[in-house]
C-alpha cells in the first residue's frame, strides 16, 4: 500500500541477498532502530508519558527485549532445526548462574566477556542435553528435554556452590558496569539489553540465511533427504542445540543481571520454558521477527486485558480480576492459533501481501 | 517417444536361476574395470527371511545412462538404497571408483559424489526453490560458523559464488520464475525438477534417479528426458535411473539391467533387452 516490491530491480546477487532487499524496508528498520536507541531515551529524559517513569522500562521494554532474545534462541532450535525443546528456561538459568559465578569469583573480568562465557557454559549444557536428539525425534525429544529442565532445576536448588552457598537460595547480581560505565537506571539497562538484542537478532538472521541455517531447515523438513546431500544430522543438530543454548544463556544472564537483579531458582522454572515455547509458537516457528511479535503478544496482552475493564469503567470484583485475565488470555492464544497456526509472523506476512495488492485483491 | 503401458505377467518362478541370462554384457571384468565407475559385486540384501536382492552383480560405466527396470517389488529401489548407503548389503560388496566400500552412510556416499532423487519427492517443503538447491551445495561451502554469523566479506563472497552456480542450474532447468517460491506450493512436475536441481547442485559423479517421471504427463516426461540427456552430455554425469515407462527407458539408456524378485534376469543394450525372452515374460509382456 505504501510501497511495493515492483520496480526494485537487482542487477547483482549481493543486492538480492541483502538482509532487507527492499529500500523502504531498510529505511523502516533504520527508523525503528533510531527510535529505540535514541528517541525513546530522549523522550524519557524529556519526561513525556508513558516513557517518563521507570515503570515502562522495568515492566515492559526490558523484559520484552530479553524474552524476544531468548525466543530467538529457542526458535533457532525449535523453529529452524525442528527440535522441540522444553528446557529453554533451564538453559537461561544456566546462563544466569554461570554469569553470577564468574562475576563473583573473577570480579575483574569485563562484564561483556562474563556474559559471553555464560553463554558458552550454557552452550555446553545444551550440547550435553542435545545428545538424545540423535536418537529420538518430535514429542519424545520434547520429553527428553523436560529431563534437562528438571535436572537443572534441581541443580540450581540443591547444588549449593551454584548459588554461592546462599542460605535462602536467592542471589543478587553484581551491578552492571561496562568499562567503568554504570548502567544503573532503567533506561541505561534498557540500552544495554537493546544492544545485545540487536546484535543477537542480526547474527541469528545471518546464520539462518547461511549454510548452517539451510542445513537446519533441511533437517527439520526432511532429514533423510538432508542426509543424502551430505549433511551430517549429528553435527547439524548439535550445533543447533549449542547455538540455541548460547543465545538462551546470554538472555538468561541479562534476565538476571539487567531485569531481575536478584532472583531465586524459580525464575528459571518450567513456567519460563513454556512461556518461551508459547512465544515461539504464537510468534511463528522459523521466523526472527515472529520472536519479537510473540514476546510482545505474551507480555502485553495480559496487561491490556487487565486494563480494558478499567478503561471501560466496568467494575471487576477484587480477586476475580487476575483470573479473568488468565481466562481471556488463554482464549486469545487459542483463537490466534486456530486462525493462524503459523503464528503472528505469518499474519504479518499476509497483511503485507494484502496491503501490497490493495485495492485489487487478485 | 511412445508411452507404453507394461502389462505385468508374473510367469516367473520366485526362485532365481543361479546364473541369470546375461545377454551381451562383456563378461571380462578386467577390461571393464578401467572405465567402470561403480561395480556391484554379488550383492544380496535380506530383511529377516525376505530376500530383497539376491546375488546381483552389474557395473555402471562412467558417462553412461544406466537403467534399472523390473516389476514392482523387484528390488530396484533397494538396489539404489544400497548404492547410496541407506542399506548395507547382507553380503557382497560395492566398489565405487575403485574403492571397495565396507561400511557407509548416505552422507559419506554424498561426499564421494553420489547424488539421488526419490520416488516420492523429498524436498524441503518450507524452503524456497533457491534455498533447496542452495542446500545441495552444503558440502561445498567452507565458511565456518563465525564467518556465517557475520556474513560479511569472505563468507558473503562465498555465498554469492555458490548462488551463481545455483542460478546456472536454475537456468538450465528453466525454473527461473519460481526461484523464490516455497516448494510446497509448486505442482508435482516442478517439484521433481527442483529435486533434480538439488541433486545437480552437488556436482555428482553418479546421479541416481528413482522414477524421475512417475506421475508425469507426456509433456513433463519429455522435458524431464531432455534434462536427463542434457545433464549426461553437458556435465558428463553418470546416471542410473529407475523408470517404469519402457518407451522412455529404451530411448534414454545406454544399457539396462532387469531385476525380478531380487534377481538379475538380464543386462544389456535396449535392443537386446527388448528381444530377451525372459524379460518379456517377467516384465514387458507379449506385444511389447
Amino acid at each position: 500500500m505504501f510501497y511495493r516490491e515492483a520496480g526494485h530491480f537487482k542487477d547483482n546477487y549481493r543486492a538480492d541477498m541483502a538482509t532487507f532487499p527492499i529500500r523502504e524496508d531498510r529505511i523502516g528498520i533504520i527508523t525503528l532502530l533510531l527510535i529505540a536507541l535514541v528517541a525513546i531515551p530522549l523522550v524519557h529524559l524529556a519526561g513525556i508519558p508513558p516513557f517518563a517513569g521507570d515503570y515502562f522500562f522495568n515492566a515492559i521494554l526490558i523484559p520484552f527485549l530479553i524474552l524476544a532474545m531468548a525466543a530467538i534462541g529457542l526458535n533457532l532450535l525449535a523453529g529452524y532445526c525442528g527440535q522441540i525443546s522444553l528446557g529453554a528456561g533451564a538453559f537461561m538459568g544456566v546462563g544466569a548462574y554461570a554469569a553470577y559465578n564468574i562475576a563473583i569469583r573473577i570480579p575483574e573480568m569485563p562484564l561483556v566477556l562474563t556474559f559471553l562465557l555464560a553463554g558458552a557454559v550454557s552452550a555446553l549444557a545444551g550440547l550435553a542435553f542435545g545428545f538424545p536428539s540423535l536418537r529420538i525425534k518430535g514429542l519424545y525429544l520434547a520429553v527428553a528435554t523436560l529431563a534437562a529442565q528438571f535436572f537443572l532445576d534441581w541443580a540450581f536448588l540443591r547444588m549449593a556452590w551454584i548459588t554461592n552457598y546462599s542460605p535462602s537460595g536467592s542471589v543478587s547480581a553484581p551491578p552492571l558496569v561496562f568499562a567503568g560505565w554504570h548502567a544503573d537506571t532503567p533506561v541505561e539497562r534498557y540500552l544495554v539489553v537493546l544492544v545485545f538484542t540487536i546484535v543477537v537478532a542480526w547474527g541469528a538472521s545471518n546464520l539462518v540465511r547461511g549454510n548452517l541455517g539451510r542445513q537446519w531447515m533441511a533437517i527439520r523438513d526432511m532429514d533423510i533427504a538432508a542426509e543424502i546431500i551430505g549433511i551430517r544430522p549429528i553435527q547439524s543438530k548439535l550445533t543447533a542445540f549449542a547455538i540455541s543454548s548460547f543465545v538462551l544463556g546470554l538472555a538468561g544472564a541479562l534476565w538476571a543481571f539487567a531485569n531481575l537483579r536478584s532472583w531465586e531458582p524459580y525464575a528459571f522454572s518450567i513456567d519460563r520454558s513454556f512461556q518461551l515455547l508459547f512465544i515461539v509458537i504464537i510468534g511463528g516457528l522459523g521466523s526472527i521477527i515472529g520472536c519479537f511479535l510473540g514476546a510482545a503478544f505474551i507480555l502485553l496482552l495480559p496487561l491490556i486485558v487487565d486494563a480494558v475493564p478499567r478503561w471501560l469503567s466496568i467494575p471487576v470484583p477484587a480477586g476475580a480480576g487476575s483470573n479473568i485475565t488468565l481466562v481471556v488470555f488463554g482464549a486469545l492464544i487459542l483463537l490466534t492459533l486456530i486462525f493462524e497456526p503459523h503464528g503472528l509472523a505469518r499474519i504479518w506476512g499476509i497483511a503485507k501481501h494484502k496491503l501490497r495488492r490493495w485495492p485489487f485483491p487478485y | 517417444m511412445t508411452v507404453m503401458s507394461a502389462p505385468m505377467t508374473f510367469a516367473v518362478p520366485s526362485l532365481c536361476s543361479p546364473h541369470a541370462v546375461s545377454s551381451g554384457t562383456p563378461t571380462d571384468h578386467a577390461g571393464a574395470a578401467a572405465c567402470c565407475l561403480l561395480e556391484i559385486d554379488r550383492v544380496s540384501l535380506r530383511f529377516g527371511g525376505i530376500k530383497a536382492l539376491n546375488d546381483v552383480s552389474f557395473d555402471i560405466r562412467s558417462g553412461e545412462i544406466r537403467a534399472i527396470i523390473g516389476p514392482n517389488g523387484a528390488g530396484k529401489t533397494s538396489m539404489l538404497n544400497c548404492i547410496n548407503g541407506f542399506y548395507r548389503p547382507s553380503s557382497g560388496h560395492i566398489v565405487f571408483e575403485g574403492v571397495r566400500r565396507t561400511h557407509t552412510r548416505p552422507s559419506i556416499a554424498a561426499r564421494g559424489g553420489i547424488a539421488r532423487t526419490f520416488q516420492n519427492v523429498a524436498l524441503f517443503k518450507g524452503m524456497t526453490v533457491l534455498d533447496n538447491i542452495m542446500t545441495g551445495r552444503a558440502l561445498k561451502i567452507r565458511s565456518g560458523i563465525l564467518k556465517q554469523l557475520i556474513r560479511f566479506g569472505p563468507a558473503l563472497s562465498e555465498e554469492i559464488e555458490h548462488r551463481r552456480k545455483v542460478e546456472e542450474i536454475i537456468e538450465f532447468l528453466e525454473i527461473q520464475a519460481i526461484r523464490k517460491t516455497p516448494v510446497g506450493k509448486l505442482p508435482y512436475g516442478l517439484q521433481k525438477r527442483v529435486e533434480l536441481g538439488r541433486a545437480l547442485a552437488m556436482e555428482p559423479r553418479l546421479l541416481l534417479l528413482d522414477e524421475p517421471m512417475a506421475g508425469m504427463n507426456l509433456e513433463e516426461k519429455e522435458d524431464m528426458s531432455r534434462f536427463i540427456v542434457e545433464v549426461n552430455r553437458t556435465y558428463r554425469t553418470t546416471i542410473t535411473l529407475i523408470e517404469h515407462d519402457i518407451g522412455v527407458v529404451m530411448n534414454l539408456s545406454d544399457r539396462i539391467v532387469v531385476l525380478d524378485h531380487g534377481c538379475k534376469i538380464a543386462d544389456g543394450t535396449p535392443a537386446e533387452i527388448k528381444s530377451n525372452q525372459q524379460v518379456i515374460e517377467a516384465y514387458l509382456g507379449v506385444g511389447g
